[in-house]
């Protein structure tokens, strides 16, 4: 199964897959990071992966992004098994991790700049993407002028200046306040309307998963395993107010109660 | 030796990520004007004491003639030195600073020029590549402990009395802060930056190019500004050794003859040469860091 599938139809629908994949870390005094992990996650799904911190969910994404090889298992992206960091797989990092020697524009557009593209092919696209972002006004700023929750718009803006198929967030507001937070989400879930990327959101946050995902996985800690899936049964476009409806309640409890079923 | 240099290092490192100047102007800003004309003139009153201090004992004949120039002595010799007629019998040195300075100059700058084109990448491929970092790095710190003064019979061996065997000891003596601090610039590289230059679908070549250089920038120009300290050291003891010519070739030149004011004139040429070159340098690490300002961490 390692070679290409050349239908792809076919391989289009699948989105993205992992099949009985095990990663263990180090040699002799292996540690598990995570252990059979079976899913597959459909083409423009906005999936949420939810659990609590060291459960292997970053090990998950970097799997998926390529940014690390499985220890058993198969990953793949639109039928195509994953080797190593592809254009069509853009990450959001926990910290921004923008190059503080590039201003905001040349930040956002550094994988263009990678293939040596003439500017007028994604100039627009840049300038549009900073307007969705809210970034207008910004482009000449230096990274380090700018606020945790305005670094991780940039972040997000260069990742979608991929192109790609598919976004993978590794708990992109985790180091936001608040308030932020909820802005940044809110941005985040306008963004996803407009482009309709595959989405992989790792979080520990049960409200962030909720507002944002159309699918929820809940892990264990250590090693990591899949334990519940849960459907989010909220309307598109998502507000800010519907954090407090009955529905989102309920996904709460629901969320709780899986919770409380992990072993300890 | 090492210990200096880490020292040394953490100094100008120091230096480096000193208070912006913005924000300390803020803070004069707040005070009282004569205050801070007088805060201004602070940092000359210790050289204006010693001055005048050595001055009068040198009038008041508290030392026998000839041990020691005055500065006011020092400083007509050096006008000589510096303008007056080449040529004129009575004084050797007469009319011949320029020359002497570019002749010393030329070699920091060419010596300089080869440790930099040698050191740095050396020192980046040490930091970014492993292997390469086995192969070298141990070789390089078993050399290090050699002083350059120590090579000086070897670079007469093999150049002779010339230039060359002068710009080979200022070349030796920059390169280990140069390559040191950029292998350590190479290796200080946020993993983060790596895996997003990886995702984006940079190749190793650029990686290097667009991530790793930029990141060590900083680290290489502390190395470019200890390297220039140590040529400019490395010429005056190569140039009193191996050459005929150069600001370190009249210094000893005088000393032998016994023309104290030259030597002490001699002494201020090196130290204005020291200093612009450094000035030169943190001028071109301003707007080539100017992304350094914003940083606040």
């Amino acid at each position: 199964m390692k070679h290409e599938k050349p239908n792809e139809t076919v391989s289009r629908a699948s989105g993205i897959q992992l099949r009985n994949v095990f990663k263990t870390y180090g040699g002799d005094k292996s540690v598990a990071a995570i252990e059979d992990i079976n899913l597959v996650l459909p083409e423009g799904q906005f999936t949420a992966i939810l659990g609590p911190s060291g459960c292997g969910k970053s090990t998950l994404l970097n799997l998926i992004a390529g940014l690390e090889e499985a220890t058993a298992g198969e990953v793949s992206v639109f039928g195509k098994p994953v080797t190593a960091p592809g254009p069509e797989r853009a990450v959001v990092f926990q910290e921004a991790t923008l190059f503080p020697w590039l201003n905001i524009f040349e930040n956002i557009v550094f994988s263009a700049r990678l293939k040596h593209l003439p500017i007028d092919q994604f100039k627009d696209l840049a300038d549009e993407l900073i307007t969705a972002v809210g970034l207008e006004g910004f482009k000449l700023h230096m990274p380090d002028q700018l606020s945790g929750g305005m670094r991780q718009r940039v972040g997000i803006a260069r990742a979608l200046l991929m192109r790609p198929q598919v976004l993978l967030m590794d708990e992109p507001f985790g180091a936001l306040d608040a308030q932020t937070r909820l802005q940044m989400q809110q941005l985040l879930t306008d963004v996803w309307e407009r482009y309709k990327k595959t989405v992989v959101f790792i979080t520990h946050d049960i409200d962030e998963a909720i507002f944002l995902a159309d699918v929820i996985y809940v892990m264990s800690a250590r090693p990591g395993r899949m334990v519940t899936e849960l459907r989010v049964p909220l309307p598109r476009p998502r507000s800010v107010s519907m954090l407090t409806s009955d529905v989102f309640n309920k996904l709460r409890v629901k969320v709780f109660e899986s919770i409380s079923l992990l072993p300890h | 030796m090492g210990g200096q240099m880490t020292d040394l290092a953490q100094n100008v490192a120091g230096e480096l990520t000193a208070l912006p100047p913005a924000r300390r102007d803020l803070k004069r800003s707040r005070k009282n004007p004569i205050v801070v004309r007088i805060s201004k003139l602070q940092p000359l009153i210790v050289p204006m004491a010693i001055l005048l201090l050595w001055e009068l004992v040198v009038r008041m004949g508290l030392i026998p003639p000839g041990l020691l120039s005055s500065p006011s002595g020092i400083a007509k010799g050096l006008s000589v030195w510096a303008f007056g007629p080449a040529g004129n019998g009575m004084n050797a040195y007469s009319g011949t600073l320029l020359s002497n300075m570019l002749n010393s100059g030329e070699r920091v700058f060419e010596g300089f020029l080869v440790a930099i084109v040698v050191g740095v990448p050396t020192g980046l491929m040490i930091g970014y590549n492993k292997s390469f970092a086995k192969t070298f790095d141990p070789f390089i710190q078993s050399m290090r402990p050699v002083p350059i003064t120590a090579w000086m019979p070897v670079s007469l061996t093999l150049f002779g009395i010339s230039g060359l065997s002068a710009i080979s000891l200022i070349s030796l003596g920059a390169f280990y802060p140069i390559v040191i601090n950029s292998a350590m610039g190479a290796r200080d590289i946020n993993k983060q930056f790596v895996r997003a230059a990886r995702m984006m679908g940079a190749s190793p070549r650029q990686l290097m190019m667009r991530v790793i250089v930029p990141n060590a920038l900083p680290a290489i120009f502390v190395g470019l500004r200890l390297g220039i300290g140590v040529a400019w050291t490395a010429v005056v003891i190569a140039e009193m050794v191996a050459v005929k010519s150069g600001l370190g070739y009249v210094l000893w030149d005088a000393y032998y003859i016994g023309r104290m004011e030259i030597v002490l004139g001699d002494m201020v040429a090196i130290g204005l040469l020291g200093f612009l070159s450094d000035c030169l340098i943190v001028a071109i690490e301003r707007r080539v860091l100017h992304w350094k300002q914003y940083n606040s961490r």
